[in-house]
């Protein structure tokens, strides 16, 4: 990171989000190794990288689901690394979990009115939902294992909106969908933006994610290969730090080989 | 004629079964608990009426309004601490720690209050009297009663669970705890309640069960346990109702081995049992595979 | 065996694989003695201590059945009582038609073993809190069949057959010997299925079972051993237990208190390991002989305990020795040590 971008940045403001040097284990594995990033108010922050990098590793220690070996996570400067996931979420931290997970025996309505459950005051209610997914009201008694992959991923978003989040972390939202779909669905990302929240996503889809972000961060193997802005990087850059290959060149023949 | 009385007294004594059975159904479906003190519990609840109308002499009936409530609170906090840190630890050692409980309840039971079996208001014409039907059918009152009991508690836990903020709770959290982790809902909290009303239904069954039969330290096991879970097996887990077809297809089937040989009563139950656990473990009505 | 391995950074080392820490010899000649001087012990004890001794042994052996279900199949049946009563019932119809007890012993082992076969086919598939309770209706629907054959006692039991006449204390030997005997071959059996392929399948299922699965290991055919070999142990302690008693009634060989038995015993001594049920088993003992007449208080008490090594310590006692001094009386798995190639 250069030095004019980070004061640039902290004009906006305290950070809202910070990891600091992130070790996490998958009980032998080392998934994250020194993790850190700072987010903004109001930034799309974007981690890329292949499978296995540590990204969603990342999201789900954020968001209190795994807990650090070292480092901390802190929100509004405050650490919060010891504070269970389902305070997190009431203190602002909601995640869209990887996959959807909708609760499948449960309706549309069902679904985001679990997500308004301990939702916070803001601007979020479910009406508002229905307002910005059109198609959603009609069918909101469905139940959710009936929609296709790209309604249950706007429920999904939907649930964790309703909850008035401040930070919403997006976990491979295109997973499992057509380009078409991702497009429309990262194409709410100015509304909800426009709410007040700040967004820190997963994806595994580089150009999507050079789309939408103000600020990209690269990992590999559990460790950061690149950070800037997506104005800032050329592709060369990307590729270099997504699949490794500058690491790969410089160590032997029994060196880690990378394949995305 | 005789055929047509059994089959009529199996539909009753469902009604029973599934009063055990549907406190077990919503334990298993949520937290994944195979509670082995299920029916122990029951008996419990069962021997504190009997304690509370032997102290305060209230009428049989309203020992229900004292003994349900003060149950379920029992059920939510066995349920965050013991029956919480045995999930924590694995399958192995929730069935290890509720066999355990199971032993501990009944010869705790047995060494304070002996082997004796004891009833509740045996001297009630409420629970001694019935009506015919014919020269041949003959309902109990008590029968009747509990059987209705049963309908309204299916009915009352229905609406819990579709309509009310923690009976959404309960279902999303059974089917997705992490999720719902994600969505700010506390699981162990949601857990708690779910056994708090476990308990509360199971307390009901065995003071009905007190006063249809008698009570001892062993019915919890010898009894109340398998038939519970028999009509969950039997009617299909994640269906409510399925547990009163359950407990109705149990007990008709226990009529009709008693009315083949008196002395098999219990048998027919265990072998339909047994054949609907191979044949088909999901049950009749099934809304999702056994895990 | 010796292999040759390629460290990260390129050097070779060479490891041996050997079969315990330390030189399990003495440990052998140990147990071959602490059989022999309990094979003496109708010469010079009473037989009131042969007789409790006979009881720690149905005890013993059933719960290193339980163990072998539990802690390495990771089945737990809370329905074994029912080969316990099958063994009784076996030995009492054969000694009914004329066999002497003793030699009915081993055929009712078999004959329990034999039938964990079907019962095995009816409960193989189903999973943990279904399979307890499979295994328990089990039991109790065997319990209520038997009881409805009057010829061997029906409800209430009778007396065992073909001890008419025999000399007491010679009776007492005897059934000590048979008590002896059973638990010495349960353990040693144990030991050595475990040693074997077996107990390689068993641990691998242990730590991930669809990887065991994936690699070829027979899971199934794994299991179904398990449960037969519990079924001939129980049936065997069952036997015992019929001759012991001189009676077989259905409510006493077919309780459940067996599986609390076998269940706690096994807990409080340590599930997963061999020495595990022999050390719970002296707990169990202990506490029976103090509180015995309190009635059902050793029970509560060793509930209780049961529940606590289960949430605290889950290693149990045993667990807690081993890993202060690092000893396996019964070696059955495997150690990586650097040594030299080509080593024993």
């Amino acid at each position: 990171m250069t030095e004019p971008e980070t004061s640039q940045r902290q004009e906006n403001g305290t950070p809202l989000l910070e990891v600091r040097d992130l070790v996490v284990h998958h009980g032998q594995l080392r998934a994250l190794d020194g993790i850190s990033l700072t987010v903004f108010p109001g930034e799309v922050y974007a981690i890329i990288g292949a499978n296995g990098a540590g990204k969603s590793t990342l999201l789900r220690t954020i968001a209190g689901l795994h807990r650090p070996t070292s480092g901390s996570v802190l929100f509004d400067g405050k650490d919060v690394s010891g504070v269970r996931p389902e305070r997190r979420a009431t203190q602002g931290i909601v995640m869209v979990p990887e996959g959807r997970r909708l609760f499948g025996s449960l309706s549309v309505e069902e679904n985001l009115k679990v997500g308004a459950t301990y939702a916070r005051q803001g601007p979020w209610t479910i009406e508002r939902v229905y307002e910005m997914f059109g198609w959603m009201r009609e069918r909101r008694n469905q139940l959710t294992a009936q929609l296709s992959g790209g309604e249950q991923q706007t429920v999904a978003i939907g649930r964790a909106l309703v909850a008035n989040p401040r930070v919403l972390l997006l976990d491979e939202l295109s997973l499992g969908l057509a380009p078409v779909i991702v497009q429309r669905i990262y194409g709410m990302l100015p509304q909800i933006l426009a709410s007040g929240l700040t967004v820190l996503l997963v994806e595994q889809d580089v150009s999507q994610a050079l789309r939408v972000a103000t600020h990209i961060q690269c990992l590999l193997e559990g460790r950061t290969t690149l950070e800037g802005r997506p104005a800032d990087v050329t592709a060369d850059q990307v590729e270099a730090a997504y699949f490794g290959l500058a690491a790969a060149a410089a160590a032997g023949p029994a060196g880690e080989g990378s394949e995305a | 004629m005789a055929w047509v009385n059994a089959i009529i007294q199996g539909i009753l004594t469902g009604g029973l079964y599934a009063l055990f059975a549907c406190g077990l159904s919503l334990m298993f479906g949520v937290m994944k608990v195979v509670n082995l003190a299920h029916g122990d519990l029951a008996v419990v609840a069962g021997y504190i009426a009997i304690g509370v109308i032997t102290v305060t002499h209230v009428p049989v009936l309203w020992s229900v309004v004292i003994v349900v409530p003060v149950m379920a609170v029992l059920g939510y906090v066995l349920q965050r601490t013991l029956i919480q840190s045995s999930l924590d630890r694995g399958v192995l050692t929730t069935l290890i720690v509720t066999f355990g409980l199971s032993v501990v309840i009944e010869n705790g039971l047995l060494q304070f209050f002996t082997a004796n079996s004891r009833g509740i208001g045996a001297e009630m014409t409420l629970v001694t009297s019935s009506f015919k039907i014919g020269s041949q059918i003959e309902i109990a009152y008590l029968l009747l009663l509990i059987f209705a009991v049963a309908v309204a508690v299916l009915l009352g836990l229905q609406y819990f669970l579709s309509r009310s903020k923690y009976g959404r709770l309960i279902r999303a959290v059974a089917d997705d705890k992490e999720a719902a982790q994600l969505a700010g809902a506390d699981y162990r909290h949601v857990f708690g309640i779910a056994a708090a009303v476990a308990f509360g239904t199971v307390a009901l069954g065995g003071i009905a069960f007190g006063m249809y039969s008698d009570l001892d330290p062993t019915t919890g096991t010898d009894t109340i346990l398998l038939f519970a879970f028999a009509a969950v097996v039997i009617g299909g887990l994640g269906s409510l109702w399925g547990t009163l077809l359950g407990g109705v297809v149990l007990g008709v089937a226990q009529q009709i081995g008693a009315q083949i040989n008196i002395s098999d009563e219990l048998l027919a139950g265990f072998i339909v049992f047994l054949v609907v656990l191979v044949l088909r473990p999901q049950g009749l009505i099934s809304r999702r595979a056994p895990s | 065996m010796s292999l040759a391995t390629q460290t990260a950074a390129g050097r070779t080392e060479n490891f041996r694989v050997t079969r315990s820490r330390r030189n399990v010899v003495w440990t052998g000649a140990g147990a071959l003695i602490v059989v022999v001087v309990l094979a003496f012990f109708p010469y010079i004890v009473y037989s009131g201590t042969t007789a409790i001794l006979v009881q720690a042994f149905i005890v013993l052996t059933v719960a290193s059945m339980w163990n072998l279900l539990a802690g390495y199949a990771g089945l737990v049946s809370v329905g074994q009582q029912a080969f316990v009563g099958l063994g009784a019932y076996f030995v009492l119809i054969l000694a009914l038609h004329g066999l002497s007890p003793f030699a009915a012993l081993p055929i009712a082992a078999i004959g329990s073993g034999v039938a964990a076969l079907p019962l095995w086919w009816l409960v193989s598939r189903l999973r943990s809190g279904y399979f307890a309770i499979a295994t328990w209706v089990l039991a109790a629907t065997i319990m209520l069949i038997i009881e409805k054959f009057t010829s061997i006692g029906g409800g209430s039991g009778m007396p065992l057959p073909g001890f008419t006449g025999m000399n007491p204390t010679l009776l007492t030997a005897y059934t000590y010997w048979a008590g002896l005997i059973v638990t010495v071959l349960a353990l040693a059996g144990i030991y050595l299925l475990l040693r074997g392929r077996l107990g390689l399948v068993l641990t691998a299922v242990r730590d991930d079972e669809v990887a065991a699965r994936s690699s070829g290991s027979r899971v199934g055919l794994a299991r179904l051993l398990v449960f037969v070999v519990a079924g001939v142990g129980c049936g065997a302690a069952g036997a015992v237990l019929a001759i012991s008693q001189l009676q077989v009634q259905p409510s006493a060989v077919f309780s459940i208190q067996w599986t609390a038995e076998m269940a706690f015993a096994t807990i409080i001594g340590g599930l997963g390991t061999i020495e595990g049920p022999i050390i719970g088993t002296v707990v169990y003992m202990v506490l029976q002989q103090t509180l015995q007449s309190y009635n059902a208080w050793y029970l509560i008490i060793l509930g209780l305990v049961a529940m606590a090594v289960a949430l605290f310590a889950r290693r149990g006692l045993w667990g807690l020795v081993d890993e202060r001094l690092n000893i396996r009386l019964f070696p059955v798995g495997y150690w990586l040590r650097p040594g030299k190639q080509g080593g024993p």
